[in-house]
């Protein structure tokens, strides 16, 4: 599904991924932890084709096509999600709307057609029910005045209305308490699909005690330095990042 | 072509107009007002970023040939209100195409056509707020003014329906000006919502429109003000608006102003007594070569009066655009509390905005904020929306309606909202695929 091979990125003239490579197969969830500043949250802005991120060397193929030659909306509408780490509030764009604009964008590249507004708002509200988000939220302005919990929920109901191939969590665990943690977990749980994969960017092991990865990369310097299993998470928990640096110098 | 003398000619134009005997006085103390003042340029303070250069290039200080309606009708129609109508074609009163529901304790009626009883009123009651000392035009519109709307409702009654009142211009034979009044008095304890709507058939427009408008609030009462501008992009606008409030009454205003060759608005409003309250929010939207001009004056007389004001404006390509919101707090008003935003978004590198939010306090007991901003889009917002699919130039709208949306939402009159957002909506793009995001109210089952 996604092939990353020597990736290599900067970031205003400071290189940040120093030759990355990584396989995800459908259906795998592939959990990326690593210290401040490894550049985890580049790797997600570099596939989600932010500006102001220049790569420099290396390929990234996404379900065979290079995406690197795409910007943000064509990556967006070929299946990739990015769920960010700080959501951006919008004032004056209703969430209702821009999930219908975001929606319709996506359903006419896949050749689908328009949902009718009737239809969307039936299927947004089943979408905050399974979140918990009172559908309130569907008339105000885009996360605006949401709390971290709610624009964490609101990323993984856009996840879910978007149905993507890939989907990249970065740092999603980041600020919640273990009630939304729970919450946010589940909800990409019941998005597990044998044709969806999944690159979780997190600090701490303790997401994963409710994503269960199938695969743990330690991420330092602009590289993977190592990989492993679930346990790899448990081990970094109690013998911190410094064990792995040790262990490469 | 040669410039022209525009106050010699506005002397002269207005000399010789052949205006209805109920202003007699008020028409000869404008033309004496008029007659005192200079012709403003740049180094006129009030007019320091508006250029008049465009009424000296043609003699605009003429009489309209033409007030033909027929096919205009679509222009001014808001699905969904229904609402009491007074349509004017270039100033001139169209009663086949208004509509008035007669309502005991409420007046609305044309200067022209009021019944005999009501004349005498209005003749006494027009000209008493608009302050012609200073403002060119409004010296002007007071020298000239003719046919316009008068409305009275007295104490404790609600005016049933919004009053709607439409002023159409239309491209002359030549250049012309037309003049349009209204005067609305409210007792105490009445309610009305007026609705003031400027539209010009779409073809080039060499009519300039010079309105002026008059609000006495009575103790306790409420006028909720509309202002919505949207005449096609060479039409000249010059606008005064002024507002008296009386003991705890309440003035609410929405302005729209959509850009043209030159549109000024001066808003006047005078808390004299405590205990009111003012709230204005307005939106302007230049683009083209578009100029659009407003100037806001809340004068706190009294104590305890409250003051909230915020304009929001886009300005794109080369357009231009002016607002200047003075509050002047004086010395007897404590307690007053007064805030003042503009915020401001430029489309372009050749837009330009020149905001000035004054505060001049001289009471010491006092709550007052004022601020101005101008920007750009916001990338993060935009990278947000293209991350979820939605392609850059759609990003850019939905991003630039949201900048003015939050003030229409707060609209209150529902069928002007619905009609007023996919209006401005179509300001940033004729491309009906990049709004189709606006959801329709009712449609949404919101």
């Amino acid at each position: 599904m996604l092939s990353i091979k020597n990736l290599q990125a900067k970031v205003e003239e400071k290189d940040i991924l120093k030759g990355l490579s990584l396989d995800i197969k459908p259906g795998e969830i592939h959990a990326i932890m690593g210290p401040n500043g490894a550049g985890k949250s580049t790797l997600g802005n570099v596939l989600s084709g932010r500006e102001g991120y220049e790569v420099t060397g290396g390929t990234v193929s996404f379900d065979g096509k290079n995406i690197l030659e795409m910007n943000a909306e064509e990556r967006a509408r070929e299946g990739l999600f990015l769920a960010f780490q700080y959501p951006v509030e919008i004032p004056g764009v209703s969430n209702l709307e821009f999930l219908k604009a975001s929606v319709d964008a996506i359903r006419e590249h896949r050749g689908e057609e328009a949902m009718s507004s009737v239809e969307f708002l039936k299927l947004a509200r089943e979408k905050c029910k399974l979140v918990n988000l009172d559908q309130s939220f569907l008339k105000r302005g885009v996360n605006e005045g949401f709390s971290c919990g709610e624009k964490k929920r609101n990323e993984i109901m856009q996840m879910m209305l978007l149905e993507p191939k890939l989907c990249i969590l970065d740092e999603t665990d980041s600020g919640l308490d273990i009630d939304a943690l729970q919450v946010v977990a589940e909800g990409v749980n019941s998005q597990r699909d044998p044709n969806r994969s999944f690159i979780i960017v997190t600090h701490y092991q303790r997401l994963l005690d409710y994503i269960v990865p199938d695969f743990v990369h330690v991420l330092a310097d602009g590289k993977i330095v190592k990989s492993g299993g679930k346990e790899l998470a448990l081990e970094l928990e109690e013998k911190g990042y410094s064990w792995i640096e040790g262990e490469e110098a | 072509m040669a410039a022209v003398d525009f106050n010699q000619q506005a002397v002269a134009f207005a000399s010789g107009a052949n205006n209805n005997d109920l202003f007699k006085s008020l028409n000869e103390q404008g033309l004496n007002k008029f007659k005192a003042l200079p012709f403003p340029t740049r180094k006129t303070e009030d007019w320091k970023y508006t250029s008049l250069f465009a009424l000296t290039k043609n003699d605009y200080n003429q009489s309209i040939q033409s007030s033909d309606l027929s096919g205009l009708e679509s222009l001014y129609e808001i699905a969904g209100l229904n609402a009491n109508r007074l349509v004017f074609v270039n100033g001139v009163f169209k009663a086949e195409a208004s509509s008035i529901e007669f309502q005991a304790g409420v007046v609305i009626s044309s200067f022209l056509t009021a019944d005999s009883n009501i004349k005498s009123d209005i003749s006494n009651q027009v000209g008493k707020l608009a302050e012609s000392d200073r403002n060119l035009f409004t010296a002007l519109n007071n020298a000239q003014v003719n046919d316009g709307v008068f409305i009275k409702v007295d104490k404790n009654v609600q005016v049933d329906k919004p009053i709607h009142i439409v002023n159409v211009t239309t491209a002359q034979a030549k250049t012309a000006t037309a003049f349009a009044r209204c005067y609305i008095e409210l007792a105490q304890h009445a309610n009305a919502t007026v609705i003031e709507q400027f539209v010009s058939s779409n073809e080039e427009q060499n009519v300039l429109l010079n309105q002026t408008t008059e609000a006495v609030i009575g103790d306790g009462a409420k006028l909720n003000h509309y202002r919505l501008n949207s005449e096609h992009e060479s039409s000249l606008h010059f606008g005064g608006v002024y507002v008296n409030l009386n003991r705890d009454s309440q003035f609410e205003s929405y302005q729209v102003l959509l850009g043209g060759q030159i549109k000024r608005l001066d808003i006047l409003v005078n808390h004299n007594v405590g205990g009111r309250h003012c709230e204005m929010k307005g939106v302007y939207l230049p683009k083209h070569d578009q100029h659009v001009d407003i100037h806001s004056y809340i004068e706190h007389k009294a104590p305890n009066c409250t003051t909230s004001e915020v304009y929001r404006g886009i300005m794109a390509d080369q357009s231009k655009a002016v607002f200047n919101g003075r509050i002047h707090i004086h010395p007897d008003a404590q307690k007053t509390f007064a805030e003042l935003s503009n915020k401001n978004l430029l489309l372009s590198d050749k837009a330009t905005i020149n905001t000035k939010p004054e505060l001049e306090i001289y009471a010491d007991d006092v709550r007052c904020a004022h601020g101005a901003t101008v920007a750009q889009l916001d990338e993060k917002a935009k990278f947000y929306l293209r991350s979820r699919g939605i392609s850059a130039k759609q990003a850019d709208i939905m991003l630039s309606f949201g900048f003015i949306n939050e003030l229409l939402d707060s609209i209150p009159l529902d069928a002007l909202r619905i009609k007023m957002r996919p209006l401005m909506a179509e300001q940033f793009t004729s491309n009906k695929e990049l709004t189709k995001h606006l959801l329709h109210e009712d449609e949404a089952g919101l």
